[in-house]
């Protein structure tokens, strides 16, 4: 195991007693407990951690936090692993396995870096340019180029973790729990609000944690503990350390994404959660996001050794490494001289601070200078040495209006650089509640606008940078918002926290620094991940765009999975550079969640597997799972589809339930059908207008089928209702539009004819339905029943009785969707079983067999009968299938207008006919398409296509259903259906095969 | 009324009572299956002083007018589920004859109220992380401040419909879910619960823990 | 997602509820006396503002009631809720 030879002595917020090995890139290294991944590769010296995106460029670590555009790594092993962790935000965890993504063999030797030699012919727009001609080229392009170009790879084996969600809603939603947000909780939650606190890091402190700073005469870890175990101790506050706050949605819908196991490992809690995301509602939200400090834009300022300014203080500060030993700072502010100071102070030799001002004199500098640090005003840094870790740095005079480079280069030597071109307010999700952002030039930044939403932005977040400042500004920020929401108990804000301000001057912007005489800004990075330079923007300026957003697009910068949190602003300022304009009028590009990236699994949460979508199961399931049905979703309920025998295949089956109930009685689960209870004194009025027919003069216990369309005349559902009393319907609907009916009758009811009395009840899952069909059907329910008479003359076809079957009472309904003599028994679910039971009992000795929904399906074609969704689809009209005797010419109904509209008024609109295949072996494909006759060139007209088809086992030939184009005239000619291998010529008939007569049906 | 021996609640397949424990000592979630109520569905004019009384009359109770609030008396409750609709419960048995005293006395008005006792099952839910589960799946604000004993609610619950009432403080729930969906909303809470320990109370045990640990737990049922 | 108040259950997640589309749109008395013109009209013809909209919801996973409400189409902001049978904040056009 390599030494841990960077990590000093004392401090940082690491578990020296609790040691950790890990392996990255096959390598052992050692790290303690309060490490992350980065700080861990860090003290062992190791910089170089993976090749860039395009170039395959060596990179290192730039950042200390969620916004490390380089230091991405795939994370875990088999199953378990993921792609383009940020090993800056990856907590160590003992036997943690990581790698180094686009690099190949090995991050030292990647043979991509190729690439790199290419720079300058492999500009922004590149793909576009090239690989466009010939168009037909591009997916043999693609491959190549997908396969070069990419991040990580994608797990090949089941995620054994598992993930899930939770709601929860607050008065007021902290994000971020630095000093701003630790205030702002306390402020909101001390005037009794509910609060949630949420940060991405696994402690609270954002970027003070082990800083050697004072509030109010405590260290700052003291005044973080004390906020926190204040919090801690109230319970109207949840505090969600490791959660990442994505995404910022309308009306105040935010996500979190908590880390719960991320830091175990795979050695986490089985029971729990890997990760969960929080899905939050809260009534005012305080976001205290803090800032971004961005990188300078030089010469090979990508190089492995360079990093931001604070992300070195943080290093030593809260990790207790040091970076380097030798160290450069180049910077243009005043921030980065507090970095030196704690840099200088933990023994690690500062060489140089060069600062693009001409006379730094902030107090910090003064300090600094008073260390005997060299400090460089008017200085830039032309280019950085080194490969896969930097070495030296040329340095430079910058001219007066910082625009050339001037004088002779300096060389230092140099295993650090650290750079600050100032900070940038994280306003992402300020931007993703859709709140515009201002320019603030004093600051060099963009700060929150006005709200759009109930949110508030406090602290760095706001462009606020001085701690006192901020402290006071979360506390504001957290009474208003409890305040905002209701609560404002024992409202006060604390005074103004005791601390020595430190007099900072201002920032003097320098977003490019020059290419030197006869060079370009081609290694000038602007864009770490995505490999955008300096030189890429400029082009895209000079090609002709003007939108920040077409630059986005043209040169991908920001589009990477850091979503150019470090590059965006530096990019845009250039490019404003090119056109003359002023940054404002530039933009931004728009901030879309997630703000980092999230695993699936947690958007995914538990739906997965058998909680994915529920399966609605009838009383009887358990009985069709036993005997081995074959099942079928229809919706989410799973129907029996057939029940095959031992060696059956899925059309023996079929045939024998086919033939079992026309030649003896079949039994079918038709528990599915939607019903739907309607009572009131204008129920049948109410039918009138719902149905195509009319209902006031059906006799009470008879039944009647009936078509609804939509306001459009197409048809949209059938069914069989029946008359149960004087102001009584019972309505059974399909079993796919049970819902939507009943939506569909209150949606009429309530915003149209409020006037009709009539209640609407869905009855679906009370009751369970078996229908027995075939010529013994009646034999079996008779023998029964004592109470129903079910002499044919007393019980005619289309009419319902109630009565007890087996013992239980029971609504019979003679009605038939096979084309036998039928009946459906409708008892209470709970009861459902039994009454199965007892029909598969008695029913042995007439040979019942149950059917499944093929068989169902084949019967009824065998009829004609439609099933609404099979043969309609939303574009078909009662008329088209034959059904005009069923739709009244008196009486108004929903549709009824619309029938004789131009469109459907049409002569040649399809219409259903049956379809015989001359060949009656050959069972057409469902949704063939059909035509006349076969061309030998495109384009052949289509006039119809085929709704259903089967092999009719009763008829002994195939059977199909379709709708032609002027079909009901066509009866006898033979059309033609191209399939893939074959033409197949198919007769035209009228759409039943079987019993036109109804002679069974009515027996 | 059929026979008892003719008929099955709603999960009899999962065979809870073998599961079932009566005292479930430790675990932070309880789940049973509460078989068998009654259950009635009526609709009617909450705005009409007949059909209010009317049914005051029969029940005992009137039926709620605040919309998602419980109206109990002895062992009637009355659900709202909107402003011209309430859901009955019952004890097992009394429906059929409910529905014909109700009937009678609103003989006349415009009103309907039918049998739906097999319409929904009925799952009880209870323990100190009953909330957390729920809050899984449930866009509802659960919290004390906003959904109390005597709170209901229709709302979704992972992927199906459910009506929710919270009994008491603890908090226990009866979650109503249709019938069709019961298996899966069981196995949801079931895989919902794990993390936090979770036992199958026989439902006969259930009343007896909720109240020892109202009383215990909770002196603000009040 | 939005938080849509129903009249009568309060502050819901939008999940709960359907769109029913644009409000106001009265069902004509005799369909049989319109031209085809003034019944396409009728049927498909929809404002589509940009801005505040007069529309239709029913809240579907709760009490299963229609109610009005007036959403901004650009900032989704809801500024208004009413119930089927009352008359539209004074402050937009229908």
């Amino acid at each position: 195991m390599s030494q841990q030879t960077y990590r000093l002595a004392v401090g940082g917020h690491i578990d020296r007693t609790r040691p950790l090995s890990f392996d990255f890139n096959g390598k052992r290294y050692g790290g303690y407990v309060g490490d992350t991944l980065a700080s861990a590769l860090l003290a062992n010296g190791v910089h170089l951690v993976g090749r860039s995106y395009k170039y395959h460029r060596p990179r290192g670590v730039l950042s200390a936090g969620s916004e490390e555009p380089n230091a991405l790594v795939q994370h875990g092993t088999g199953g378990a692993t993921d792609p383009n962790f940020r090993a800056t935000q990856v907590e160590l965890y003992d036997e943690l396995v990581a790698a180094s993504q686009n690099c190949w063999p090995s991050v030292s030797f990647d043979l991509g870096a190729v690439n790199s030699l290419f720079s300058r012919v492999l500009p922004a727009g590149f793909y576009y340019k090239t690989f466009m001609w010939p168009k037909a080229f591009w997916k043999y392009y693609e491959y190549v180029i997908r396969r070069a170009a990419g991040l990580g790879r994608a797990p090949d084996a089941p995620d054994p973790a598992y993930y899930d969600n939770m709601h929860v809603h607050c008065e007021v939603l902290v994000v971020g729990g630095g000093v701003t947000g630790l205030a702002a909780a306390l402020s909101a939650a001390r005037a009794d609000a509910r609060v949630i606190l949420a940060d991405e890091q696994c402690e609270f402190g954002g970027g003070l944690l082990g800083a050697g700073e004072q509030i109010d005469g405590m260290s700052t870890d003291e005044w973080v503990a004390q906020a926190v175990a204040e919090l801690a101790s109230m319970k109207q506050v949840t505090l969600l350390p490791r959660s990442t706050v994505i995404g910022y949605f309308d009306h105040n819908f935010l996500t979190i994404a908590e880390r719960i196991q991320d830091h175990l490992g795979p050695m986490g809690t089985p029971d729990k959660a890997r990760q969960r995301l929080w899905k939050v509602r809260a009534k005012q939200v305080v976001l205290a996001t803090g800032a971004h400090e961005r990188p300078m834009v030089f010469k090979n300022n990508d190089r492995p050794g360079i990093m931001l300014a604070s992300a070195a203080q943080t290093y030593v500060n809260r990790f207790a490494v040091k970076p380097g030993n030798n160290v450069v700072f180049f910077t243009n502010n005043d921030s980065a001289y507090g970095a030196a100071l704690t840099l200088a102070e933990a023994g690690i030799k500062v060489a140089a601070v060069l600062d693009v001002r001409a006379q730094p004199t902030g107090r910090l500098a003064t300090k600094v200078r008073d260390r005997g640090i060299e400090i460089l005003g008017r200085h830039a840094i032309a280019a950085a040495m080194g490969k896969k870790r930097v070495s030296a740095v040329e340095v430079m005079m910058l001219n007066e209006s910082a625009d050339r480079l001037i004088g002779t280069a300096r060389k230092i030597a140099c295993d650090l650089v650290c750079m600050s071109a100032g900070w940038s307010p994280a306003v992402h999700l300020f931007s993703q509640s859709r709140g515009k952002l201002k320019y603030d030039a004093n600051r060099s930044c963009f700060v929150p606008g006005d709200s759009v939403q109930a949110e508030r932005s406090a602290g760095a977040a706001n462009g606020t940078f001085s701690l006192a400042a901020c402290i006071v500004e979360g506390h504001e920020a957290g009474l208003a918002a409890a305040t905002d929401a209701g609560y404002n108990k024992n409202a006060s804000v604390p005074k103004a926290p005791v601390r020595q301000e430190i007099e900072e001057a201002p920032v003097d912007p320098l977003w490019l620094v020059p290419a030197k005489a006869g060079e370009h800004t081609n290694k000038h990075f602007v864009d770490f991940q995505n490999d955008v330079t300096a030189a890429d923007v400029v082009l895209a300026a000079r090609e002709g765009y003007r939108s920040v957003e077409h630059l986005k697009r043209y040169t991908t910068m920001g589009m990477g999975t850091d979503q150019g949190k470090t590059s965006n602003v530096n990019a845009l300022a250039i490019f404003g550079q090119v056109l003359g304009s002023d940054i404002p009028d530039v933009g931004t590009t728009t901030f879309r969640p997630p703000y980092t990236p999230v695993t699936f699994g947690v958007l995914v949460g538990r739906d997965v597997g058998e909680l994915a979508d529920p399966v609605r199961r009838t009383p009887m399931h358990q009985w069709h799972e036993s005997k081995g049905a074959k099942f079928e979703d229809v919706g989410q309920w799973r129907r029996p589809w057939y029940y095959p025998l031992p060696g059956e295949s899925m059309q023996d089956a079929v045939n024998r339930e086919c033939l079992a109930t026309r030649k003896a009685i079949g039994i079918l689960d038709a528990s599915t059908l939607g019903k739907i209870d309607i009572r009131g004194p204008h129920a049948a009025e109410f039918l009138d207008r719902i149905y195509t027919n009319g209902w006031k003069k059906l006799a009470i216990g008879r039944c009647r089928y009936g078509v609804m369309c939509g306001e459009d005349g197409m048809v949209f559902d059938d069914g069989v209702t029946a008359r149960l009393g004087e102001n009584h319907y019972w309505m059974t609907t399909t079993t796919g539009n049970a819902a939507r009916v009943l939506a569909w009758l209150e949606e009429w009811l309530q915003t149209e004819w409020p006037e009709l009395k009539v209640y609407c009840n869905s009855m679906t899952e009370h009751w369970a339905t078996a229908s027995v069909a075939g010529p013994l059907a009646r034999k079996l329910v008779a023998k029964l029943t004592s109470d129903i008479d079910f002499d044919p003359d007393n019980f005619p076809f289309m009419s319902c009785r109630e009565g007890a079957v087996a013992g239980i009472p029971a609504r019979v309904f003679r009605i038939s969707f096979t084309g036998e003599l039928s009946f459906e028994i409708n008892v209470r679910s709970s009861c459902g079983r039994a009454l199965w039971n007892t029909l598969m009992t008695v029913g042995e000795q007439y040979g019942i067999t149950p059917f499944g929904t093929e068989a169902m399906h084949v019967l009824r074609a065998e009829k004609g009968f439609i099933i609404a969704g099979q043969e309609t689809d939303g574009t078909v009209t009662p008329i088209d299938l034959g059904l005009e005797p069923m739709v009244s010419k008196r009486k108004d109904f929903i549709g009824k207008r619309s029938l004789s509209r131009p469109d459907t008024q049409r002569e040649d609109r399809k219409q259903l006919v049956g379809l015989l295949p001359v060949d009656a072996r050959e069972v057409l494909p469902e949704g063939s398409q059909i035509v006349e006759k076969v061309d030998d060139k495109p384009p052949v007209p289509m006039i119809g296509h085929v709704t259903s088809s089967y092999y009719s086992a009763y008829l002994e030939r195939s059977i199909a259903l379709a709708l032609i184009k002027r079909g009901r005239s066509r009866h006898g000619e033979t059309v033609q259906v191209p399939l893939e291998d074959k033409v197949v010529p198919a007769k035209i008939s009228a759409p039943q095969f079987y019993d036109p007569e109804g002679v069974r049906i009515n027996g | 009324m059929a026979k008892d021996y003719l008929r099955q609640s709603a999960l009899a397949h999962l065979h809870l009572a073998a599961l079932g424990v009566d005292d479930p000592d430790g675990a932070g979630v309880v789940l049973c299956e509460r078989p068998f109520r009654g259950q009635l569905s009526l609709r009617g004019n909450s705005a009409d002083h007949e059909f209010v009384e009317g049914v005051q009359g029969v029940l005992g109770v009137g039926a709620p007018l605040d919309p998602n609030t419980v109206n109990v008396a002895g062992n009637i409750t009355v659900l709202w589920l909107g402003p011209n609709e309430w859901l009955i419960v019952t004890p097992d048995g009394q429906e059929t004859e409910l529905v014909e005293r109700i009937s009678d006395a609103l003989a006349g008005q415009h009103f309907a109220v039918s049998d739906v006792s097999d319409s929904r099952a009925i799952i009880g839910l209870t323990g100190i992380h009953a909330r957390d589960v729920l809050m899984k799946g449930c866009s509802l604000d659960l919290h004390p401040r906003a959904f109390n004993a005597g709170s209901c609610a229709q709302s979704s619950l992972a992927r199906c419909h459910v009506l929710l009432h919270q009994i008491n403080e603890i908090p226990t729930y009866d979650i109503y879910v249709h019938r069709s969906f019961s298996d899966y909303a069981w196995r949801w809470l079931e895989d919902a619960a794990r993390e936090y320990g979770f036992a199958i109370i026989n439902q006969s045990a259930i009343d007896v823990v909720t109240q020892r640990s109202t009383r215990k737990e909770s002196p603000v049922s009040a | 997602m939005l938080l849509i108040k129903c009249p009568w259950c309060g502050d819901r997640d939008e999940h709960e509820f359907s769109y029913g589309g644009e409000a106001h749109i009265v069902r004509p008395r005799d369909p049989e006396k319109l031209t085809d013109d003034q019944w396409a009209d009728y049927l498909f013809m929809r404002k589509n503002p940009k801005g505040a909209h007069l529309e239709r919801w029913v809240h579907a996973h709760g009490c299963r009631r229609w109610f009005n409400v007036e959403r901004d189409t650009v900032t989704h902001a809801i500024t208004a809720v009413y119930k089927m049978n009352e008359k539209p904040p004074r402050s937009s056009k229908t």
